[in-house]
C-alpha cells in the first residue's frame, strides 16, 4: 500500500488532466473560434457602395468622399490646441471633451474625432495634418443625391443597430445599412462585399502583423449598380406639383409594371439625411407626426378609394352578366336604401352604363352592385363572388412590389361583415356604399394605379415594380416579367373604358383636357372624417384621381390621391393631367394651369382641424 | 563493466526524459517570447535567450553533482539545511522584492530565489533525520521532528508572501507516508478537503443530509458479518457537521475577497452571469484566459509559432506559470496529452529507481524529489486548465527561469548521483 500510494496519485492525477484536456480541447472546441479569436482583428475594406440610376439612365444617387479626422490619444503630443481647433472648426471646450472621451474608450485605439468634414475643410486641415501627432485623416464614403426627390423611394442609410447586428452575421458595429426604400430592398446587391484583412494582435490591442501571412483574407467585391423604373423627369415634376399639398402618386407604365413616379406629399430633400447633420434633420422629420414627411403616403396610405372604384363595379356586373351595356337605371338625384335617400351629384334621369360612368352616378353603380348580389341565392355567395373579383386587381392584399413598405388596403368579405354586424344580420343594401368606393374599402395609392394598369391593359396587370436592371447583365426577378390576369374578359373593358375616355369628353373631367392625348379616366371624391382629441370631425373631401393615356396602346396609368383636396377633378385631376402631359409630351402646353397647381397649397386645410376654432369644409375657394 | 566514471551507472531513460521536458519546455518559451524581428536563439537580451543561458548553467550544474562524492550530499545535508533556512531569515533583512514578493537575493548577475535551494535541502534533510537508526517514524516524537523539519521553510516562505512555494513542501509528508507515517491521515486530510469543497457548494444542511444518507447506506448493504460500532461513526458525523459549520463562518470571516473570489471560481460558485464577467476580467482573468487559449488549440494545436493568444500575450505569465498554456494552444490535444504522459512516465521512472535503492537515505530523498516534482507539476497543470485555483508555482523543466531551472536540475541530479552508486553503498 505504501510503496504504491504515490505511483497511484501520479496515474490518477495523469488521467485527471487528460480528462479535462479532452473536455476542453475536444469537446468545447469548435473549428470557427479561429474567427472569434480575441487575437486577430479583421480590418475591412469596404467596397464603393453602388449607384443609382433612373429608367433612362439618369444618375439619381451616387457617392461622395467623406473625410474623418481620428486621433489615437497615447500618440498625441502636446500641440497649439487653439490653432488646431481653428483647422478644425470646432469649439476648445467640444476639442477637450472630445478627447477625453477618446481617451476613456482607448488610449491605444482611435476614435473619431470630428466626422465627415466638408471637402473645404479637408483641404485646409490636410497640409497641416502632419504637424500633429496621434491624428490622422480617414477618407469615407457617404451617398451623393444627384436630386432632390425621391426621398422615401431611393431611402436612406444609417448605422447598423444592434437588432440588425444580432440579426445579420455580416455586418459589424459602425457599418452602414440602407435602411428604407431602395437603399433597404437592394442592399446587398448595392453594397457589394466587404473585403477582410486578418490582423495579429496583442492584448492591448495592438497590430503585430498579418495573421498567418494573409492566407485568409478575401478582397473586396464590388457593389453592382441599378437601374430603376422611375423616371426622373416626371418624379422631380410631381414633387414640384404637391408642393404644399398632401398626398401620394404613383404612375405606372401598364405594358411593363414598371413604377415611373412614386411620389408622397409632403416629401424633403435625400440630401438631408446624409452628413453631419443626419440625426438633427432625422429627428425633425421623424418626429413631424402632423405631416408625416417619412411616411410615403404612395404605398402607406390607405384612404377609401371612391368613385373610380364604379369601373369595377360596372365590369364585375358585365362579367356576371348582371348588366349589359344598355341597361338603364334611373337616378332620383339619388337612391334609396331603405327609407332613406343617399344624395348624387351627377344631376338625375335616366343612365346607362356610359354616363353613369362619366357622369359618376351614385344611383346607378348603387343599381349595379345590387344586381350582382341579387344574382346569387345567398348574400355570402354573392360577396364571395364580388370579393374574387375585387381581389384579382391587386386589391385587398399585398401587392408583392419590390419596396420593404407597404399597405394591403381592404376588399371586406363575409367573415368581416359576419364579425362586424353578426351572421345573417347584412345584406347587399347595408354594404351599398361599397358600390360608390365608399364604405369598408380602403387601397392604396399604389393599388390605384396598379388596377388603373389593369383596365388599361384590357385585363392584366405586371406586378408593379422599380428595379429595372441590376449590374450589367440586368436580370431581375420573373415574377415581374410574368402578367396576372383578372377575372374579367377582356371584351367587358372596351365599354367600361369608353365611359372612362368620356369623362374628360362630356363628363367630371370636361374642364383638364389635354390637346392631342386621349385620356380615360375617374374623378372620386372621399368624404373623410378624423379623430382629434376625442372629437370625430369631418373635413373637406379628398381628391382622387385615376387615369391612363393614351386611350388606345396605354403608356402611362396613374393614381392621383390629394388630402383634403375637395372634389375628384379639381386637385388630382388636374395634376393627373399635367403628369400626363409632361410624360407623354415632354412638355406642358397648359402654362396657367401648371403656374396654379404649382402655386395652390392646401396648408390652410390642414391648419383647420388644429385652429381651434369652427370651420367650414369643401369651400370652393380658388 | 561500464561502471567507471561519473556518467558509468546514470539512469539514461530519466535524463532522457529530462532532457525532452526542458528542450519541449525551451520551445514554448520560445513561442511566447519570440518577436517579429529575427534574432539569434543566443541573444542573451531576449527570454529564449536567457533561457538558454540557464539551460548552460543546469548543465554545469549537473557536471558538478556528477563529480562531487555522493555521501558528500548525505554528509553535509544538515549544513545545507541550516545554511538554506538562514538564506530564508535573511530575505527578511536583505531581501530584493520582485512582482510583491521579497524572494530573491540580488547577485548582481543573476537573482537567487533560496525558496528553490531550501526544495534541495530540506529533501536532503528529511531524508537523512528519517534514515538515521535511532529514528522511528512511528512514534509521536520523531513525528514531529519530522514536521519541524519540513515545515520551518515552509512558515519562512509564507510571509514573503509566496503561500505557493510554501504549500510545495506539504508535498515531503509523501515521504513519511512511504516511510510508515500512517495513511489515514491522508484520508482526514482529503475527506476534510472534500467537506469543505462540497459545503461551499451546497451548504451545511445538504452536506449534513449527505453524510447521514451514506452512513444509512452503508449500514443497509454491508453484509450482516461485519460490525461497524455505531458510536464512532456518530462521533465522525457530528464532528463533521461541526467541521462543515465552521467552513460558511471562516469562508465569510476569515478569508479576503479576493480568496473567496478564487474559490467561487474555481467551484463555480457564481451563477450570476453578469458577475462572472466581472470576475473573469479581474480576479479569474488568468484562469479564463488560460482555458480559452487551451480550448481554441483544438485537437491538433494551431502549430509552432501560430498560436495567436499566445503571439497576442493574452494569457499572463505564460513564460511563467502558465507556459503549459501555449501548449495547448499550439500543440492541441496531442500536445498537452504528449506532455502529461511524458510527465506520468518520468514520475514513474523515478519510483521505480527509488525502490530499487538500498540505501535508506536515498530512497527517501529519491521520495522527496519526485513528491516535489509532482506536486509542482500537479498544482501548476490543474491551475492552467482551470482545474485548481489560482496558486502560483512553476512548472518543474518547462517554465522560464533561472533558479527553478538549475535548483529542479539539481534536486534531480542528486538523486541520479545516488543511484548511479547505490551498489557501491551496498558493499
Amino acid at each position: 500500500m505504501k510503496k504504491l500510494l504515490l505511483s497511484s496519485v501520479i496515474v490518477l492525477i495523469g488521467f485527471t488532466f487528460i480528462g479535462r484536456l479532452s473536455y476542453l480541447q475536444l469537446f468545447r472546441f469548435s473549428p470557427d473560434q479561429i474567427l472569434d479569436d480575441p487575437a486577430i482583428k479583421k480590418v475591412y475594406d469596404y467596397p464603393e457602395r453602388g449607384y443609382i440610376y433612373d429608367r433612362d439612365g439618369k444618375l439619381l444617387v451616387g457617392n461622395q468622399p467623406a473625410y474623418d479626422v481620428m486621433v489615437i490619444p497615447r500618440e498625441v503630443k502636446p500641440l497649439d490646441t487653439l490653432e488646431f481647433c481653428g483647422l478644425l472648426g470646432i469649439e476648445k471646450g467640444e476639442f477637450l471633451s472630445k478627447m477625453e472621451k477618446a481617451r476613456v474608450y482607448s488610449p491605444r485605439l482611435p476614435s473619431v474625432l470630428v466626422p465627415q468634414l466638408s471637402k473645404e475643410d479637408y483641404a485646409k486641415l490636410q497640409e497641416k495634418m502632419r504637424h500633429y501627432n496621434g491624428f490622422y485623416i480617414q477618407k469615407r464614403s457617404l451617398r451623393y443625391y444627384n436630386t432632390k426627390s425621391a426621398a422615401n423611394v431611393l431611402g436612406y442609410i444609417s448605422e447598423v443597430n444592434e437588432w440588425d447586428l444580432k440579426n445579420n452575421p455580416y455586418y459589424v458595429a459602425g457599418e452602414l445599412k440602407g435602411r428604407t426604400g431602395i437603399e433597404q430592398q437592394y442592399e446587398e446587391i448595392l453594397r457589394g462585399q466587404k473585403g477582410v484583412k486578418h490582423i495579429q494582435k496583442d492584448r492591448f490591442n495592438r497590430d503585430i502583423g498579418p495573421y498567418k501571412e494573409g492566407k485568409l483574407d478575401t478582397l473586396p467585391q464590388q457593389g453592382k449598380e441599378i437601374h430603376i423604373t422611375l423616371d426622373k423627369t416626371l418624379q422631380e415634376y410631381g414633387e414640384k406639383l404637391m408642393h404644399g399639398k398632401r398626398g401620394g402618386i404613383v404612375a405606372i407604365e401598364p405594358k411593363s409594371g414598371e413604377i415611373l413616379a412614386m411620389i408622397s406629399g409632403p416629401t424633403y430633400d435625400p440630401a438631408l439625411l446624409v452628413g453631419r447633420e443626419r440625426s438633427k434633420n432625422y429627428s425633425k422629420l421623424h418626429y413631424d407626426t402632423i405631416s408625416k414627411p417619412t411616411w410615403d403616403r404612395s404605398i402607406l396610405a390607405q384612404p377609401s378609394p371612391g368613385s373610380p372604384f364604379k369601373t369595377l363595379n360596372a365590369l364585375i356586373g358585365l362579367q356576371e352578366g348582371v348588366i349589359n351595356e344598355d341597361t338603364k337605371i334611373r337616378c332620383y338625384h339619388g337612391f334609396y336604401v331603405g327609407n332613406t335617400l343617399r344624395g348624387c351629384h351627377c344631376g338625375g334621369g335616366v343612365r346607362d352604363l356610359n354616363s353613369g360612368i362619366y357622369q359618376s352616378c351614385n344611383a346607378y353603380f348603387a343599381g349595379v352592385f345590387r344586381k350582382i348580389f341579387d344574382k346569387y341565392n345567398t348574400t355570402d355567395k354573392g360577396m364571395d363572388v364580388w370579393e374574387k373579383h375585387m381581389k384579382s386587381f391587386g386589391l385587398g392584399g399585398y401587392l408583392g412590389t419590390d419596396l420593404p413598405t407597404g399597405a394591403p388596403g381592404r376588399i371586406p368579405d363575409v367573415a368581416y361583415y359576419d364579425k362586424w354586424y353578426g351572421d345573417g344580420r347584412w345584406a347587399a343594401s347595408t354594404i351599398i356604399s361599397n358600390s360608390i368606393g365608399q364604405g369598408e374599402i380602403a387601397a392604396t395609392p399604389l393599388q390605384l394605379a396598379n388596377m388603373t394598369a389593369a383596365i388599361a391593359n384590357r385585363g392584366y396587370f405586371y406586378t408593379p415594380h422599380i428595379i429595372k436592371s441590376i449590374g450589367n447583365n440586368g436580370k431581375i426577378d420573373p415574377k415581374y416579367t410574368e402578367p396576372n390576369y383578372t377575372t374579367i374578359d377582356r371584351k367587358h373593358f372596351d365599354p367600361v373604358i369608353e365611359g372612362m375616355a368620356n369623362v374628360y369628353n362630356y363628363g367630371t373631367a370636361r374642364w383638364v383636357k389635354i390637346p392631342g392625348i386621349d385620356i380615360a379616366g375617374k374623378t372620386g371624391t372621399v368624404e373623410n372624417y378624423i379623430r382629434i382629441d376625442g372629437e370625430r370631425m369631418q373635413l373637406t373631401d379628398h381628391s382622387v384621381f385615376v387615369a391612363f393615356a393614351p386611350v388606345e396602346n396605354p403608356q402611362i396609368a396613374l393614381a392621383v390621391y390629394i388630402e383634403n383636396g375637395y372634389y375628384g377633378s379639381r386637385y388630382a385631376g388636374h395634376i393627373a393631367s399635367l403628369l400626363i402631359e409632361k410624360y407623354i409630351k415632354g412638355e406642358i402646353t397648359r402654362t396657367d394651369l401648371e403656374k396654379r397647381m404649382l402655386e395652390k397649397t392646401l396648408e390652410h386645410e390642414y391648419a383647420k382641424p388644429y385652429s381651434g376654432e369652427p370651420f367650414k369644409i369643401n369651400e370652393y375657394v380658388w | 563493466m561500464s561502471g567507471r566514471g561519473p556518467f558509468g551507472r546514470l539512469d539514461w531513460i530519466s535524463v532522457i526524459l529530462y532532457a525532452l521536458l526542458v528542450f519541449i519546455g525551451w520551445l514554448n518559451i520560445y513561442s511566447t517570447s519570440v518577436g517579429d524581428a529575427d534574432t539569434s536563439i543566443f541573444d542573451f537580451s531576449t527570454l529564449y535567450g536567457k533561457q538558454l543561458f540557464f539551460m548552460g548553467v543546469a548543465f554545469l550544474g549537473i557536471i558538478f553533482v556528477l563529480f562531487v562524492e555522493s555521501n558528500f550530499f548525505e554528509r553535509f545535508s544538515s549544513i545545507f539545511y541550516v545554511v538554506s533556512i538562514i538564506l530564508l531569515l535573511g530575505l527578511f533583512v536583505f531581501g530584493k522584492t520582485i512582482a510583491g514578493a521579497t524572494s530573491w537575493y540580488d547577485l548582481g548577475f543573476f537573482n537567487l530565489q533560496p525558496s528553490e535551494l531550501a526544495k534541495v535541502t530540506t529533501s536532503l534533510a528529511l531524508a537523512k533525520f528519517l534514515s538515521d537508526i535511532q529514528t522511528d517514524i512511528r512514534t509521536g516524537k520523531h513525528q514531529i521532528y519530522a514536521l519541524i523539519i519540513i515545515l520551518l521553510p515552509a512558515i519562512l516562505i509564507l510571509p514573503q508572501p509566496d503561500p505557493g512555494s510554501s504549500l510545495i513542501y506539504f508535498s515531503l509528508f509523501f515521504v513519511l507516508f512511504r516511510e510508515g507515517f500512517p495513511i489515514y491521515y491522508l484520508g482526514i486530510l482529503i475527506f476534510a478537503v472534500v467537506l469543505f469543497a462540497t459545503t461551499l457548494m451546497f451548504g451545511t444542511v445538504w452536506v449534513s443530509i449527505g453524510l447521514i444518507i451514506l452512513t444509512l447506506l452503508v449500514y443497509t448493504f454491508k453484509k450482516a458479518s461485519v460490525k461497524i460500532p455505531l458510536l464512532p461513526v456518530l462521533g465522525v458525523i457530528v464532528v463533521s457537521i461541526l467541521f462543515s459549520l465552521s467552513v460558511n463562518f471562516v469562508f465569510e470571516n476569515v478569508f479576503e475577497q479576493r480568496h473567496r473570489d478564487r474559490f467561487a471560481l474555481w467551484l463555480s460558485l457564481e451563477k450570476d452571469e453578469d458577475k462572472l464577467d466581472e470576475i473573469r476580467k479581474t480576479i479569474g482573468y488568468n484562469t479564463y484566459q488560460s482555458e480559452k487559449a487551451i480550448e481554441s488549440g483544438g485537437f491538433t494545436g494551431k502549430g509552432f509559432l501560430e498560436g495567436t493568444r499566445t503571439k497576442g500575450d493574452f494569457v499572463p505569465e505564460q513564460h511563467t506559470d502558465y507556459i503549459f498554456s501555449s501548449v495547448g494552444e499550439e500543440w492541441g490535444f496531442l500536445g498537452t496529452a504528449t506532455v502529461i504522459l511524458l510527465f506520468s512516465l518520468f514520475f514513474l521512472r523515478l519510483i521505480y529507481i527509488a525502490e530499487r535503492q538500498k540505501s535508506d537515505f536515498s530512497r527517501m530523498y529519491g521520495y522527496g524529489v519526485i513528491s516535489i516534482l509532482v506536486f509542482h507539476y500537479f498544482i501548476n497543470i490543474g491551475m492552467v486548465i482551470g482545474l485548481l485555483p489560482t496558486i502560483g508555482v512553476p512548472l518543474p523543466f518547462f517554465s522560464y527561469g533561472g533558479s527553478g531551472l538549475i535548483f529542479f536540475t539539481m534536486l534531480l541530479f542528486i538523486f541520479l548521483k545516488l543511484d548511479s552508486n547505490r551498489l557501491k553503498d551496498g558493499i
